[in-house]
This record gives structure tokens, C-alpha cells and sequence, in this order.
């Protein structure tokens, strides 16, 4: 058994520690925001946080997260109401939607780390993560709208 | 008039086609239809409305990021009068009722969903409301003309019903054979827009994609196929397959071997497991540098007739100045993000089916084929979709056939996911096309003579199990240099085809024909307009005159895009126009190259698309194309050794990425013209107007795809 | 009485330079050994030749961007090497690069301390002449503050071993490790010598 907390949860999993975590997370967990898109770290869509580093879930062994902290989209926000959420939904990012729990997973990060993030450190941030639809300009937006979102929140 | 018949005439004279019950069947509303509780008042397959005054919208096409899902309920919300927020939005599955207005089938493609639904779309909510109002009036004794809508109520004198109210005496009414729709003025969505409806799903997990279906019980398949097309398995090992923890069955199918598991990672390691014998046929002889070589030759000969005016060789004589051209456009697999998979449950005279689909009734019958079923004992559930771009739109049904031949051969209920090597592996790619083209320029250097021949597999060939055998021209190949508004003004042309046949399978991709015969055309006349010392803007506006919307997509990205800015040091801009699926986009895109490197910096884009009923949607599948559209450019290419593809993941099958996306400005003409799509009308002119700005930077023309294949140097 | 000195003089001269050093209580013995600035630049161009490999330069590149593959091309999602040298907020060398090699052909490579030099500290392979690179090797102002003894024990450094062990499908070094620490130890042992180019 591996003990982990995923979204504040203390949870036991019955899993081979080579199994990697985006399998445990959907497959035995059933959390299924976090999305499957190319098994090998060049698309970012399982994108998780391991105490709070926005790791690629498809190669991280779920022994690697054995007595962590996981994140994924479902624990983002517990109302849809992250700056972020709220800016993706104002701005019309969403297309498919495949890729945006791993966007947004990615995102969280850079606006937690930079409340003030320039051109080009979105770049900088999110050019591990492929939009297939090519919402990178309204994801763009949205990541300063979002940091507008949190510097608004803080004043009040 | 009973139940059943009711709802039936109300499809047939709302919308003109026949209703089936399986639509009622599918929304769990057979129970309901024949009883006298009805508390649903359905009009039509595309509306109901409860007693507890829920609105229900169906959707016959599906939403794969195109935003139809937002577009198709504004159409009702503005008829019906109600707040489309309300509304709760639904896929229709597999019916009939669904299919499509021009093609027949139903099918999500062609850029055709907003367009071709908006009188069906526009007057299911006419229907009802005209229904709604005719209760009211009834109930409260107040005349039909006096009565009126406001946003889910029916204002009778001084009563106030709640659409809920009036549904179950609405649902008794006949329906009129023709109802009254709302003027243009009245309009609060259309031509307005509206926020996505699925954003806020797609921002916190809850949006059920394919590949999230889940319960109790289903498991999952991975399957091994064969590494060349047309290959077989001769033999298999699946011992240490078994064995691998989690794997349950192993069983063979047509198109392979499936290795069913608890999971997917079970079932992968089981995969890797698997120990096969491949019999590979004749695909083994597919090698792309040879592919190029016999196309090349046949499309330097001249092909079947597709177009044809004047005297071509006797215009040869007269020209000033004649030029060449060849293009080489490789295969392309549409990669969406969602690899393709499939759920399927079987239990005695039933199916159930699960999967982001483009089109569901080919892949009910596809279904229902193999197993022996009627149609209507295959229950289709259509999930969001992620990403499509064609590829979900099979008319051959692979990848919802390869899932029920495992559910069928395991009698399991099975999730068949494949990963994105097996995605980009599946074939029903973009085909692989060259061009040749010879034009004959006279003293001003305009075209007078244009001999143009294609070379290139037939996608309708491949499409013939549903659209029926293809016709000697197929016109996916060549549209775009067929009906091309330059070669309406050159009085002597000539456009050939050459259909070839391969092993790999096609299949239309996003924006089709136009993926490769605007780079043509837009690029040639840029070549054209740079000979004659012209401004290809200028040239361009001197070739359009008899097409206006061309012209007014031109001027407009010209002017709001500032086509004669001074540009930056280092960067170059070019520009092309193309019209497609009813739309005419022109782009500017400004590059820089830099150690042969090229990156687009910013897109101007216009396009013409008569109404557009969610501009802001529009905008946004600019933008999407337009991305595409550089990927596509930048990086697209599969090709084959010995029959096998090369690609496998994103690392060998590069998509633009943030760092690489340009800033873009969309504008959008004000026009009365008739309502063309937008969801793929931005890749055609976006890879020409990158190349041509390209060799403003480095002098250097790119004749063949992708752009990095191509050495660039800056210019000296 | 242990203790450790050592004295670094750092003569720079037409065509080569020469490190002089000494030091107790050492296993290497290199004090001992002659200076030979023919046999050290002949070890310090083998030397080079693995530096210069995609194992070892791909996290050595002269931009901020580390490089990928046989052909050290730039990493196609342009990670930024970030102060630490361990990449920047979603993007940080271990959001993907596990302690291990992922398996199969073009997984990320692993290695628990995987990382460029950091931001002040670049030690810039990509590009360098192997005179310019053995000088900047040997200078503790441009090498992470090492001193020789620190460098003779990066031979053996596990990020450094790890370009014996890449993972499938990545060309290795054009030598054995144990030729490179040879080559490695002579050439710091006879002088450490850069070549005239």
C-alpha cells in the first residue's frame, strides 16, 4: 500500500510502485480532470502538483509521491473559483478543453511563484503544455487577467 | 392526434425530416411519449421543455472545441425567449432526427453546424414558443396576438405562466406547419454572442471527455497493430501477457491482438508483453522518397480533367515569361489532444457505446454491423470531444469497430484507449500531394495561361462506405484550385488530376482540400506579383475584382492589420487569401528568420463570413486556425520506411507551442452575404501568408512542407 | 594535523596555462607527478571530445535553454534554466526529469539531481574552443568554486555518471568513463595545460 494525500485526502493505494501516478490517479482513483495525452512528458495534459511542483504525472512513479502532497484539478480550487478558473472562464479559453487541467495546473504555478508574470515568462511556464486548438493567446490573457484577478483580491 | 404522432409531425413540419422514436428513447422519454402524465413537452428532437420549467437543449452535431455547444442554444434561446444560461445543453447521440441538413448523414464537419442548423435550430424554439403562447392565451382567455414572451414567461394580461406551467397543454397542441420567427432586432444572442456554455467545465475536471467514461466493472484494452498498413497477425504469444498483474484477457481482432486489463498501465504492460508474428503484405513497399519520385512524374503529365478554359499551349506561345512550380505536401495526422478511444458494453440485444465521435449514426450502423444488431439496439453517448479536426469523423469507423470487435470477442465491457504512438500510427491521414504548375505571365506580368495538375490519393474513395463510390474527380482533392477566383481571370487554364491508390488510409483534415491548394495558389500569385515589381496586396485586389468578398476580406486585414506598417528590424511580412467552406479569411503574418530559424511574431486576420451569430467564436476558431495552421507549416510530416511510419509522439511530430504562438488580431467584415463556417477556414491562407513573408526575409520560395525541412538564410 | 592546502598558481603564458598545486593526505598523489603540458593537453583534447558530446554539452549550452538529443538541438519546450539552474515555475527540470530514466525511447532522462549550472555559474560548453574550455575549467571563479580537489572528484559526480547510463536510444560518450576520469586526472595531474587553441 502507498500512502498519499491527494486534494487533502489521506488515501492508501493498492498499486505497483512503478505505476505511474496519472494511472493511479485515474484508474484507481477515479479523478478524471487529469488527462492522458502522450505518455512522455512533451504535452503537460496530466500535469499534477507534487508538493506543489507541477509535475508530469504520466512519468512520475506513484512511488515518487509516496507521503506527498498531489494537487490535481479537481483540488485547485474547491469552487471552480481559483483567479485562474474564473479568468479561463471569462475570456472564452477553453476549446476542446482537453488540455486545460494540465494548463491551468501549469499556470497556478507560475502565478503562485510570479503574481506578475510578463509575456515572457508565460512563455517561460507554459510552453510544456501543447494546445492542440491553439488557445495559447486567450490562455495568454487569461494568465494576466487571472494575476489582475489576485492582485485585486489581495487589495480587498 | 396521439403521442407518438405528435412528436413525430412536430420534427417533421419544424424541421423538416422525419423524427424517429429512437431520439425519445435515447433521452429516456419512450416511458413518457404514451402516457397521459407526460411531463415533458417535446416539440421537436432538438428541444423539450419540463414541467418543472427545465429547457432542454439536444444538439445534432457535437462539440469538439468548435463552440457549438454554446452557438446551436443561442439559435434557440433567441426563439424560445429565455436566458440561455438556463438551458441545459445536451449531445442528441445517434438519431435520424440528427442528421445532417444538406449532407444527409449525420455528421459534425465541413464548417457546417452553425449555418446549416440555423433555420432547424432557430425555428425549434419558434415552434415551442408559438405553442407556449397559444396555451396561454387558451387558459387565460386572452387573445394569442395579445399575448407575449419575456425570458421563460408568457405575459397574458395581467397572468404570468412560467414556460413550465404551459408545458403540458403545449405538448396536447398541434403543431402548426409553419411558425412565425423573431425579427432580427429582437435578437439578444445572435450576432451578439455569448460566453462558452462548457467553459466552466473545462476548468475544474468536470468535463466528461471519451476517455473519462467509467464504472463499475469496464475495463480496459490496449491493442498491438500491425506496424504496416494492410499487415496481418500471422501468429501470437500472449503468455507473458497474462501474466503481467491486472491483465485479464488477451483475445485477437481483425485489426490486431487487444490485451485486456484493469487499467490502462496493466493492459500497456501487457501489451509490451505481447510476443506477434505480423504478416506485413504489401505495405512494406511504401517508402516516402520513392512515393515523391512517381508522384512527381505523374503530376508533370497532365491529369483528368478538372477545370479548363482558352487554348493553354497556344497561350504558352504568346506569354512573355513562363514559370515552374512543383510542390510536395507529405501525409499529416490530426493528433488531437484526446487520443482516440472507445467504450463499448454489450448485454444480450443491446449495445451501449461511449466515444467522441463526429459521426454517430455511421458509427451505430458500423456497430450494429458486426454485431449482427438493428441500428436502433445500439445506444450512442457521445462525451465532449477532444479535439477532432477530422479525425473523429471516420467514415471506415475504425477505431468504434476495433472497440466492439474486443467487447464482442471478450463479452466484456471494455474502454479501448489508444495511446498517442497508436493514434498517430492509425492512418487517415492529410494524403501526401504534389503539384506541378506552368504559368505564362504576359508584358504587365499578369497570368494569361495556367496549367496546373495534382497528384494525390482520393479521400471520398476512402469515404465510400458512406457518402457511396467517388466520383472520377474527387473534389476534396482539388478544391481550392478548382473554382480558385484567380484562375477565373486567366483565360487560358487548365487543372488536371491524378488520383492515385496507396495502402495508407485518408481521410479530410481540418480545412481539407484547402491544406494544400491555397499554399498553391497563394503562394505562386505572391511569386507572380513580386515578378511584376507589384505589391502583392495591389496585385491581389487587381485579380479580385469580380469577387467582393474576397476584396472585402483584403481590405479589411489591410487596413485594420496596417499592411504597409514599417516593420521592426528583422521582420518581414506576407500575406494570402483563401475562401473556404463559405468564407473568404485573408491573413498578414509578420515573421522574423533568424540562424534559419523562422517564428511568427504577429497574425493579421479578416474574414468574411456573412453573419456571424457568435463573433467572439469566430474569433476564437481564427485563432485556432491560424495556430493549426503554423503547426501544420512549421513542423508537419509523416513519412514511411519500408511501409512503417517514422512519427510517433510530439517529439518527432512537432505542435506549436506557447513560446511559439503569435500574437492575433481578428476582425470580422460586416456583411450581409450568406453565412459560411469558420471552424477551419483559417488554416488555408495562414501557411502561404508565412511563406511568403518568409521569403520577404531570405529571398528563399518554399515549394515543399514542412517549413523546417527548408535550409533558410537570412538575406545578406 | 590534517590539513589541506592547496595553492593554485595560475600563470598564464603564450599558449598554455599551468596549474601548480600541492597537497597532503590526498589518494591522488598528483603532487607528485611531473608537469608535462604535452601529455596534459593531449589528455584535455580527449577530455574535450566527451565535454563536447550531447551527454555532456546538452546541459552545458551557451544560451538558457538546454539542448536535446544526438544533435543538440534546443529542448523543443524551452525550459529556462531558472537562478538555480533547476528550470523555472511549471517548468522545472524535475517536474519531468525523474530520479531515474523514464524507460523507453524518447522518455525524459533522470538522475535525482538533474540540472544545468545555475545562472552564475553557466560553465558554457556549447561553443567553446577546448583552450577556452579548459581554461574556464580550471578557474574557480568560473567553475563553481571548485578547487582541484573538487574537480577531481566531479569525475564522479552521479549527474556526471549518468552520461555512461543515458537511457535507450542516446548516443554515449565517444569514450568509456574510466578512459574519460583517466584522461580527466591526467590532464589536471600534469599541470592542467589548456591547448593553444
Amino acid at each position: 500500500m502507498i500512502a498519499i494525500t491527494i486534494n487533502g485526502k489521506q488515501l492508501e493505494v493498492a498499486a505497483d510502485p512503478d505505476m505511474p501516478l496519472l494511472w493511479v490517479i485515474r484508474d484507481l482513483l477515479g479523478l478524471t480532470g487529469t488527462k492522458f495525452g502522450c505518455g512522455v512528458a512533451q504535452c503537460g495534459a496530466c500535469t499534477v502538483h507534487l508538493n506543489g511542483e507541477a509535475v508530469r504525472s504520466c512519468v512520475t512513479k506513484v512511488s515518487r509521491a509516496a507521503g506527498q502532497q498531489v494537487t490535481t484539478i479537481e483540488g485547485l480550487s474547491k469552487l471552480n473559483d481559483h483567479a485562474l478558473q474564473i479568468a479561463w472562464a471569462e475570456l472564452d479559453v477553453p476549446q476542446c478543453g482537453y488540455c486545460q487541467s494540465g494548463q491551468l495546473m501549469s499556470a497556478a504555478v507560475l502565478l503562485r511563484e510570479n503574481p506578475n508574470p510578463t509575456d515572457q515568462d508565460i512563455d517561460d511556464a507554459m510552453s510544456g503544455n501543447i494546445c492542440r486548438c491553439g488557445t495559447y493567446p486567450r490562455i495568454r490573457l487569461a494568465i494576466h487577467k487571472a494575476a489582475e484577478l489576485q492582485r485585486e483580491g489581495a487589495k480587498s | 392526434m396521439n403521442r407518438r404522432n405528435f412528436i413525430q409531425s412536430g420534427a417533421l413540419l419544424s424541421g423538416g425530416l422525419l423524427i424517429s422514436f429512437t431520439i425519445l428513447k435515447a433521452n429516456k422519454l419512450a416511458a413518457l411519449a404514451d402516457t397521459a402524465d407526460l411531463n415533458v413537452f417535446a416539440p421537436n428532437a432538438f428541444l423539450n421543455i419540463g414541467t418543472d420549467n427545465s429547457i432542454s437543449v439536444y444538439l445534432s452535431h457535437v462539440e469538439m472545441g468548435q463552440g457549438i455547444w454554446t452557438t446551436l442554444p443561442m439559435l434557440i434561446a433567441d426563439e424560445l425567449d429565455v436566458d440561455l444560461k438556463k438551458i441545459n445543453i445536451k449531445h442528441g447521440g445517434a438519431d435520424k432526427a440528427f442528421n445532417h441538413v444538406i449532407y444527409g448523414a449525420q455528421i459534425t464537419g465541413g464548417s457546417s453546424t452553425t449555418w446549416s442548423e440555423f433555420d432547424r435550430y432557430r425555428n425549434a424554439g419558434a415552434t415551442a414558443r408559438t405553442l407556449l403562447l397559444q396555451t396561454a392565451a387558451t387558459r387565460s382567455g386572452i387573445a394569442v396576438e395579445s399575448c407575449k414572451t419575456e425570458d421563460g414567461f408568457v405575459i397574458a394580461g395581467s397572468k404570468r405562466y412560467t414556460y413550465g406551467e404551459l408545458a403540458n397543454d403545449a405538448a396536447k397542441l398541434p403543431v402548426p406547419a409553419k411558425v412565425p420567427l423573431r425579427s432580427p432586432a429582437d435578437w439578444k444572442y445572435i450576432g451578439k454572442g455569448s460566453k462558452r456554455m462548457d467553459a466552466r467545465v473545462k476548468t475544474d475536471g468536470t468535463a466528461k471527455f471519451g476517455l473519462d467514461i467509467q464504472f463499475p466493472g469496464l475495463l480496459t484494452a490496449v491493442v498491438a497493430h500491425a506496424p504496416v498498413f494492410g499487415g496481418k497477425v500471422k501468429s501470437f504469444d500472449a503468455g507473458k501477457a497474462k501474466a503481467v498483474p491486472g491483465v485479464r484477457e488477451v483475445v485477437q481482432i481483425p485489426t490486431g491482438v487487444a490485451v485486456i486489463a484493469d487499467h490502462f498501465w496493466a493492459a500497456q504492460q501487457g501489451r509490451k508483453a505481447l510476443q506477434i508474428t505480423w504478416a506485413h503484405g504489401a505495405g512494406v513497399q511504401l517508402n516516402t522518397g520513392i512515393q515523391t519520385a512517381a508522384y512527381r512524374k505523374l503530376a508533370a503529365s497532365d491529369g483528368l480533367l478538372v477545370q479548363e478554359k482558352g487554348d493553354v499551349k497556344a497561350a504558352f506561345t504568346k506569354a512573355v515569361k513562363t514559370i515552374s512550380a512543383e510542390y510536395v505536401f507529405p501525409y499529416l495526422a490530426h493528433a488531437p489532444m484526446e487520443p482516440l478511444n472507445c467504450t463499448v458494453k454489450i448485454e444480450n440485444d443491446s449495445c451501449e457505446i461511449w466515444t467522441g465521435t463526429q459521426l454517430p449514426g455511421g458509427e451505430q450502423a458500423a456497430a450494429a454491423k458486426i454485431l449482427g444488431f438493428k441500428p436502433e439496439q445500439v445506444k450512442v453517448n457521445i462525451p465532449f470531444l477532444g479535439g477532432g479536426f477530422g479525425r473523429r469523423a471516420t467514415p471506415a469507423c475504425d477505431f468504434v469497430s476495433e472497440a466492439v470487435h474486443i467487447a464482442k470477442a471478450s463479452g466484456r465491457p471494455v474502454k479501448m484507449v489508444w495511446t498517442r504512438e497508436d493514434d498517430m500510427k492509425s492512418g487517415f491521414y492529410r494524403p501526401f500531394y504534389v503539384h506541378n504548375v506552368k504559368i505564362g505571365v504576359d508584358k504587365d506580368g499578369l497570368p494569361i495561361v495556367w496549367n496546373h495538375n495534382i497528384a494525390g490519393q482520393s479521400i471520398m474513395a476512402d469515404a465510400a462506405v458512406l457518402f457511396g463510390p467517388p466520383p472520377a474527380i474527387d473534389d476534396t482533392t482539388v478544391e481550392g484550385v478548382k473554382g480558385s477566383p484567380y484562375l477565373d481571370e486567366i483565360p487560358n487554364h487548365f487543372v488536371g488530376l491524378h488520383t492515385t491508390k496507396e495502402v495508407v488510409p485518408v481521410l479530410w483534415y481540418r480545412s481539407v482540400g484547402g491544406t494544400h491548394t491555397a499554399f498553391v495558389m497563394e503562394t505562386l500569385i505572391d511569386q507572380l506579383a513580386h515578378d511584376a515589381g507589384i505589391d502583392p496586396v495591389e496585385y491581389r485586389r487587381g485579380l479580385f475584382k469580380n469577387h467582393s468578398r474576397h476584396l472585402a476580406a483584403l481590405n479589411l486585414v489591410a487596413e485594420k492589420g496596417n499592411w504597409n506598417r514599417t516593420l521592426a528590424p528583422g521582420r518581414f511580412k506576407g500575406i494570402a487569401v483563401h475562401e473556404a467552406f463559405g468564407s473568404v479569411v485573408a491573413i498578414i503574418a509578420e515573421v522574423s528568420v533568424e540562424k534559419g530559424v523562422t517564428k511568427v511574431h504577429q497574425v493579421d486576420c479578416a474574414i468574411e463570413c456573412g453573419l456571424a451569430v457568435n463573433p467572439d467564436g469566430v474569433k476564437a476558431q481564427m485563432e485556432s486556425g491560424i495556430i493549426f495552421s503554423i503547426s501544420m507549416a512549421m513542423y508537419g510530416e509523416l513519412t514511411f520506411v519500408n511501409g512503417e511510419l517514422q512519427q510517433n509522439n510530439f517529439y518527432d511530430y512537432r505542435i506549436t507551442r506557447m513560446y511559439e504562438a503569435p500574437r492575433i488580431n481578428v476582425y470580422i467584415v460586416d456583411s450581409k452575404e450568406k453565412m459560411g463556417g469558420a471552424g477551419e477556414c483559417a488554416v488555408p491562407p495562414t501557411a502561404p501568408a508565412v511563406t511568403n513573408a518568409i521569403f520577404a526575409a531570405t529571398g528563399k520560395r518554399i515549394y515543399n512542407l514542412p517549413i523546417v525541412n527548408n535550409r533558410l538564410e537570412k538575406q545578406a | 594535523m590534517k590539513k589541506l592546502i592547496i595553492t593554485m598558481i595560475v600563470l598564464f603564458m603564450s599558449s598554455a596555462v599551468i596549474l601548480s598545486f600541492k597537497e597532503e593526505n590526498s589518494t591522488f598523489n598528483y603532487a607528485a607527478l611531473p608537469k608535462d603540458s604535452v601529455a596534459s593537453v593531449a589528455a584535455f583534447k580527449q577530455v574535450y571530445t566527451v565535454l563536447m558530446s550531447a551527454r555532456c554539452m546538452n546541459c552545458h549550452p551557451s544560451g538558457n535553454i538546454p539542448l536535446q538529443g544526438d544533435d543538440n538541438h534546443l529542448h523543443t519546450m524551452f525550459p529556462k534554466r531558472g537562478v538555480d539552474g533547476k528550470g523555472v515555475y511549471a517548468m522545472k527540470c524535475a517536474n519531468c526529469h525523474q530520479p531515474t530514466n523514464t524507460p523507453g525511447l524518447h522518455t525524459p532522462p533522470g538522475n535525482p539531481n538533474w540540472h544545468l549550472p545555475p545562472a552564475d555559474m553557466k560553465m558554457v560548453f556549447q561553443g567553446r574552443t577546448p583552450r577556452q574550455l579548459a581554461k574556464q575549467i580550471i578557474d574557480p571563479k568560473q567553475n563553481g568554486h571548485k578547487d582541484m580537489q573538487k574537480l577531481i572528484a566531479h569525475a564522479d559526480d552521479g549527474l556526471v555518471l549518468w552520461a555512461w547510463k543515458p537511457g535507450e536510444g542516446r548516443k554515449l560518450p565517444p569514450m568509456s568513463h574510466a578512459a574519460f576520469k583517466k584522461a580527466w586526472l591526467t590532464w589536471l595531474k600534469t599541470g592542467a595545460y589548456a591547448p593553444a587553441k
